[in-house]
């Protein structure tokens, strides 16, 4: 489904070098992790997946089923079925959620030439899956994450994928700032959600969150490249030693 | 020496000739306050670019003998339609009886000044022209003392209960070179309320003056879309006085226009009052020219009052916005709040805002704050919408609605407000292509 091939990628502005030369290939239906140290490129490859300004692509390639993710608008990527859990989402005073929601939906719809959900459908479809995160008609009322705490932040990121139904989603850091707790909910949202034909790339410091959400492939990412991959098991290495092994292994 | 006397000369001069091209009525109630009114303007002269508060806006607009010629906007969209209302309607700053509604509402006197200034005695007599004459501070509003001397026509309102639907003020503009004063005198008793709507373009050129004397703990609701009409000029001047605990809120919506000057006169005279005036503008300088500047000018003098002046303008294609707002917190007005914030999103960089926050305390029991910020659209928030499938020209349109909410939500009637959010997007709509 997501294939990266050899990513080097550097900020725009000046001639740093963040990835240099990332492979990664992701199968439908599988979950992947991503775990590495600080300042590794892991929030970076999201953002670059997703199509956010500020970093040029120096050499490589990225695909979602084939069709070329660089070349397209953030708005196309999202309509190409690619999804970014932010690390913080961000708040938009004065535009209601279920306003923004909407939009977003009926803009996907339209770039893929499907009809508009009419409002009373959108409502009914929202409350549906609201109900499993946990999330009142109240905070659908209020505007877009303002006022929301760490975890209603996180687990209305989950509602939007809910809401969007993406075949990929990218899931930067969501256990971050969440309690035991909120934890549990965003990732049973997340667990909800996985499917044959849905993949998911989760990146995150702490083996914690995979304890929930559980990966079938863990990939080490230090200094710009994935030095290793394996199983489940890889991440409780981390979570037991730290990175300091691994990364000795490979210098 | 010289270049003071060649000023005042000039000044003098285009007064004069200002003047000249008018002929003013003589009024029967209202005679005095007229002819003390037009003592004033000619000792104040027209405003010149040079003044203290012009520096930013050309006056040139409102001084000349004829205005200019500007294209009426025909087919201005109904706004507030969902409401059951009183409308009166001005075309061309005539009223136009035939169209208005019944002006009879319980709780609430409305007559038509050109009607009502036949009789030497009328409830207005007290109130016509005494909030302008009171209000040239810091400066001299020249123009708001011409409008007291020259208007005909405008509405005399005095609210006595609740009343229980709106006044709407309905503007028309049919001609290309309409040049229209109107001249409002409200009247709140004590414990009444109104809310009054002001809508539409009044003419080509158009000096509008209210004044709005609010008695203890009546309530005042004002909501004002300034009309769609591209090449008009407008001068407006809102001059309020508030009684112990009355409450005055103020919310005006510029879209369109050449040139708008809105001031607003705001004088905090009872203990406990509230006072908020906001306003939200849309300027896209590729309609046209677009400058538009708001003047506030807000004085404490009692105890335990709140004001609240929130602007915001957005602005593209070399639109101007200004904004010059005062807070004057006498002696003795004690436990102030006020709140002043003015802030500008500028779409590119053409567009331009120039904005002078001023606070003058001499109570020192009080809390007073102002901002202005000017600012572009927030990339995060841009590619966060973005990345949930919202195209940049939608979600472009989606921060502009939140960045004006903060004004719009000075408006507290909820369905009038989802109105005013209706007209901004409808107006975002059509600039998407």
């Amino acid at each position: 489904m997501l294939n990266i091939n050899n990513l080097h990628v550097k900020l725009e502005e000046e001639d740093k070098p963040i990835l240099k030369g990332v492979n990664l290939s992701v199968e439908a239906g599988s979950v992947h992790a991503i775990m590495g140290p600080n300042g590794s490129g892991k929030s970076t490859m999201s953002y670059v997946l997703s199509g956010r300004d500020g970093y040029a692509v120096t050499e490589g390639t990225a695909t979602l089923d084939g069709a070329d993710l660089l070349a397209m608008e953030p708005e196309e990527r999202a309509a190409a079925g690619l999804f970014l859990a932010f690390q913080y989402p961000v708040e938009i005073p004065g535009v209601g959620n279920m306003t923004f929601l909407r939009t977003a939906l009926n803009a996907q719809r339209k770039a893929r030439g499907k009809p508009e959900v009419s409002a009373g459908e959108f409502l009914k479809l929202v409350r549906e899956k609201a109900k499993s995160l946990q999330i009142d008609a109240e905070m659908l009322k209020r505007p877009v994450n303002v006022g929301f705490s760490g975890g209603e932040k996180k687990r209305n990121e989950i509602l939007q994928m809910a809401v969007l139904e993406p075949r990929m989603c990218v899931l930067d850091e969501t256990d971050s700032g969440l309690d035991v707790d909120a934890m549990r909910l965003v990732a049973d949202g997340v667990n909800a959600l996985r499917d044959a034909g849905r993949s998911f790339l989760v990146i995150t410091h702490y083996q914690r969150l995979l304890d929930h959400i559980r990966p079938d492939v863990v990939h080490i990412m230090a200094d710009g490249r994935i030095i290793t991959s394996g199983g489940p098991e890889l991440a409780l290495e981390v979570e037991k030693n730290g990175y300091a092994d691994l990364l000795a292994e490979v210098a | 020496m010289a270049a003071g006397q060649s000023n005042l000369a000039a000044r003098a001069q285009t007064t004069d000739a200002r003047l000249a091209g008018m002929t003013l009525p003589r009024g029967a109630f209202t005679r005095n306050a007229r002819r003390e009114a037009l003592q004033r303007f000619t000792k104040m002269g027209v405003p010149m670019r040079r003044d203290e508060y012009w520096r930013w806006s050309d006056p040139a607009a409102f001084v000349t003998v004829s205005p200019g010629a500007a294209a009426a906007f025909r087919v201005d969209m109904p706004i507030f339609s969902d409401r059951e209302k009183l409308r009166l309607i001005f075309t061309d700053g005539v009223f136009d009886a035939e169209n208005s509604d019944d002006p009879t509402l319980a709780g609430v006197e409305i007559a038509r000044l050109s009607e009502a200034d036949e009789a030497d005695i009328h409830w207005a007599k007290p109130y016509y022209g005494a909030l302008e004459a009171a209000g040239h501070v810091p400066v001299a509003r020249p123009l708001a003392a011409l409008n007291t001397a020259a208007a005909r026509e405008g509405v005399l309102i005095r609210v006595t209960g609740k009343a229980d639907r709106p006044v709407h003020i309905s503007y028309r503009q049919a001609s290309e070179t309409s040049d229209v004063t109107l001249h409002h005198c409200i009247r709140l008793e004590e414990g009444a309320e109104l809310t009054l709507l002001e809508t539409g373009t009044p003419g080509a050129r158009a000096n509008v003056v209210m004044e709005v004397d609010v008695a203890e703990n009546a309530r005042f609701h004002h909501i004002r879309p300034q009309g769609r009409a591209l090449e008009r000029s407008l001068l407006t001047h809102l001059f309020t006085r508030l009684a112990g605990g009355a409450l005055f809120k103020s919310f005006t919506l510029t879209a369109n226009g050449r040139l708008t000057r809105n001031e607003a006169v705001i004088d905090i005279a009872g203990d406990g009052a509230t006072a908020h005036i906001a306003g939200a503008t849309l300027g896209d300088g590729a309609d046209g020219d677009f400058h538009h500047d708001d003047m506030v000018f807000i004085t404490h003098d009692a105890v335990g009052c709140e004001s609240r002046q929130v602007f915001k303008k957005v602005l593209k294609n070399g639109a101007q916005g200004v904004f010059q707002g005062k807070i004057l917190v006498k002696p003795g007005a004690q436990k102030t709040d006020g709140y002043q914030i003015s802030q500008a999103l500028l779409l590119d960089d053409d567009s331009q805002f120039l904005a002078k926050p001023e606070l003058e305390i001499y109570a020192d029991d009080v809390i007073c704050s102002h901002g202005s910020t000017t600012g572009a659209i927030d990339e995060t928030a841009l590619f966060y919408l973005r990345s949930r499938g919202i195209p940049r020209e939608d979600a472009t349109a989606l921060l502009i609605v939140s960045f004006l909410a903060d004004a719009i939500a000075e408006i507290e009637d909820e369905v009038l407000a989802a109105d005013v959010v209706a007209r901004l997007e409808s107006w975002l709509a059509r600039r998407k292509k």
